[in-house]
């Protein structure tokens, strides 16, 4: 058992726990992957086409690709964000599945990387669904495309990670609300994935540089549509922070919680 | 050569100590009770000895391993079976055992091997398909003290193993405990079933306000803390009998509610005294465990 605030302790150990939530999603696969493409579709055809017909070219491109483009990013971030926290709080909390595992020689830090990584990984197929969804609708033609990807576990494992710190905190799941209300929700909104983040007063502009999101979207628009994005550095860094941040915070507040 | 040492256990939450200086060693082969009321320290106890808690005092040794710092590797030759149930309730019980064998860095292999002789151990052969929400709960607890064997360990810890069963399913436990010490493990049991506690545990010990108040075997702790005669009298003169006569007659006069405890080592003229008292009803029996468990802990409740 670590100390309070030591860093996470990560090992391998962490294999045989997200090979336990893979089991588990396989049961329930095949809606979960409909599930994943049904919605993205539902709303880049509704809200593309819908709000698209009343709208000129935005940023130079339809506004069901700039919507499109924009949503590969917010329904990863909202995938691992939502198995981080409901589903990895039921798994901590009502089923207790965290204390069998530690009962056996898996440390706590082992379990909460493969929380994250499990949450990454599923999160990398929302956001594959709606890249598969982008390229039928022929909606990008660019190989540089194929660089969103890699960039799909990194927004996965950032907002997995800020995920997994609110369910450290959680004392129901009425609190997860109050995340996605107060913190989800805004972000989305200044992180021009609707709209382009430019549209707002330059104080949201400033407030949306640091919030993780719209770094995500500054790398994968441009890539969707043939152009290599600048500040690929700051952007990756950006996230990387926010990644390792909340991951240390997940471990430490799950201890805390945990191992008291 | 002990499996589990703790020297001068202290832990404290928010400035109230729960475990206040607690030691004990337990031999192989031994079973070891953990007895005590509600928020005794039993729970806090072995979540020590697992290293899944730290110690403010005070040290552990798990399989001759330093605890929390060697916890995994001295959890690796050990077996939990928690108070509360917590199979993973998407899975099959095959798939249970399977998953938790894996967390253990068992080869798939050994662990489909292992899975149909601790399917028969715990009564569910057949059941290997089933999901776990078509177990009873005997069932269910069953299968985590099957889940506690996939990688064959030398210790147990069992934490109230037995609560919540109906007697049938609760004999099967204890038969399974008794087979399990026949094969040599060591199996540490905490419980408040003091019948539990007198028919598994060679040696026992009573907790109270995180601290140790009474050691030994069930024997030794009966003829040393408590008179071998009980009488447990009650009826509508009762009070009154208890105040008067029965101060004289027995070594010990306890009142709980509408009934009389009277502790004696020479029950003969107490009998004689109740049997000339038609108002007065009464049981006499020799005193047990529970008794002792009563006397140190004291009849009020605890929550």
């Amino acid at each position: 058992m670590m100390h309070p605030f030591f860093p996470p302790a990560v090992s391998l150990r962490f294999v045989p726990v997200w090979r336990r939530n893979l089991l588990v999603w396989r049961k329930l696969a095949i809606p979960s992957i409909l599930g994943n493409l049904a919605d993205p579709m539902i709303y880049v055809l509704g809200l593309g086409y819908g709000l698209g017909s009343i709208l000129p070219q935005v940023g130079g491109v339809s506004y069901v690709a700039f919507l499109a483009a924009g949503m590969v990013c917010s329904s990863t971030m909202n995938s691992a964000t939502f198995e981080a926290m409901y589903s990895a709080f039921s798994r901590m909390h009502v089923q207790r599945t965290w204390d069998a595992i530690t009962n056996a020689p898996i440390e706590l830090d082992d379990v909460v990387l493969a929380e994250l990584v499990w949450a990454a990984s599923k999160s990398v197929l929302s956001g594959l669904a709606i890249l598969v969804v982008i390229w039928a609708l022929g909606l990008s033609g660019s190989a540089l495309a194929l660089w969103v990807i890699p960039l799909l576990p990194l927004i996965g494992l950032t907002f997995g990670a800020l995920g997994l710190a609110m369910t450290a905190l959680a004392r129901s799941y009425d609190f997860f609300m109050y995340y996605f209300t107060l913190v989800i929700t805004p972000m989305i909104m200044v992180s021009g994935v609707f709209f382009p983040a430019e549209q707002l007063p330059a104080a949201f502009q400033a407030i949306a540089g640091f919030l993780p999101l719209i770094h995500a979207v500054a790398l994968a628009r441009p890539l969707l549509f043939g152009q290599v994005p600048a500040d690929i550095l700051l952007h990756i860094g950006v996230m990387l922070a926010y990644a390792v941040a909340g991951f240390y915070a997940a471990a430490i507040l799950c201890r805390r919680r945990l191992l008291k | 050569m002990a499996v589990l040492a703790a020297q001068n256990l202290r832990k404290s939450y928010d400035g109230q100590e729960v475990i206040a200086g607690v030691s004990f060693g337990i031999a192989p082969g031994e079973c070891f009770g953990l007895l005590g009321p509600n928020g005794a320290g039993k729970t806090t106890t072995l979540r020590l000895c697992l290293g899944l808690t730290r110690p403010d005092g005070g040290s552990v040794e798990l399989m001759r391993r330093p605890v929390p710092g060697e916890a995994r590797p001295a959890r690796a030759r050990v077996g939990v079976v928690p108070q509360m149930d917590n199979l993973d309730p998407d899975f099959t019980v095959r798939e249970n055992l399977l998953v938790y064998g894996r967390y253990f860095g068992l080869p798939d292999r050994t662990t489909r091997e292992r899975i149909p002789q601790l399917l028969e151990f715990a009564g569910l052969a057949g059941r290997a398909d089933s999901r776990i929400q078509t177990l009873s709960g005997g069932m269910k607890r069953r299968l985590t003290l099957a889940r506690a064997l996939i990688n064959d360990p030398d210790l147990i810890f069992m934490d109230e193993p037995t609560t919540g069963l109906d007697p049938q399913a609760r004999h099967l436990i204890w038969e399974r405990l008794k087979q399990l010490l026949a094969q040599g493990k060591t199996i540490v049991l905490t419980t408040h079933f003091m019948e539990e506690a007198e028919r598994l545990c060679a040696r026992l010990a009573i907790m109270d306000r995180g601290r140790f108040i009474a050691e030994g075997s069930p024997r030794e702790l009966i003829s040393r803390h408590i008179e071998p005669h009980v009488a447990e009298v009650h009826g509508d003169g009762v009070m009154e009998w208890a105040e008067g006569e029965a101060g004289a007659l027995a070594s010990r006069v306890e009142k709980s509610g509408e009934t009389v405890f009277c502790y004696t080592a020479d029950p003969g003229p107490l009998l004689a005294s109740l049997s000339r008292r038609p108002d007065l009803r009464y049981l006499h029996r020799p005193a047990d465990l529970e008794d002792v468990f009563l006397k140190l802990t004291g009849r009020e409740l605890r929550d």
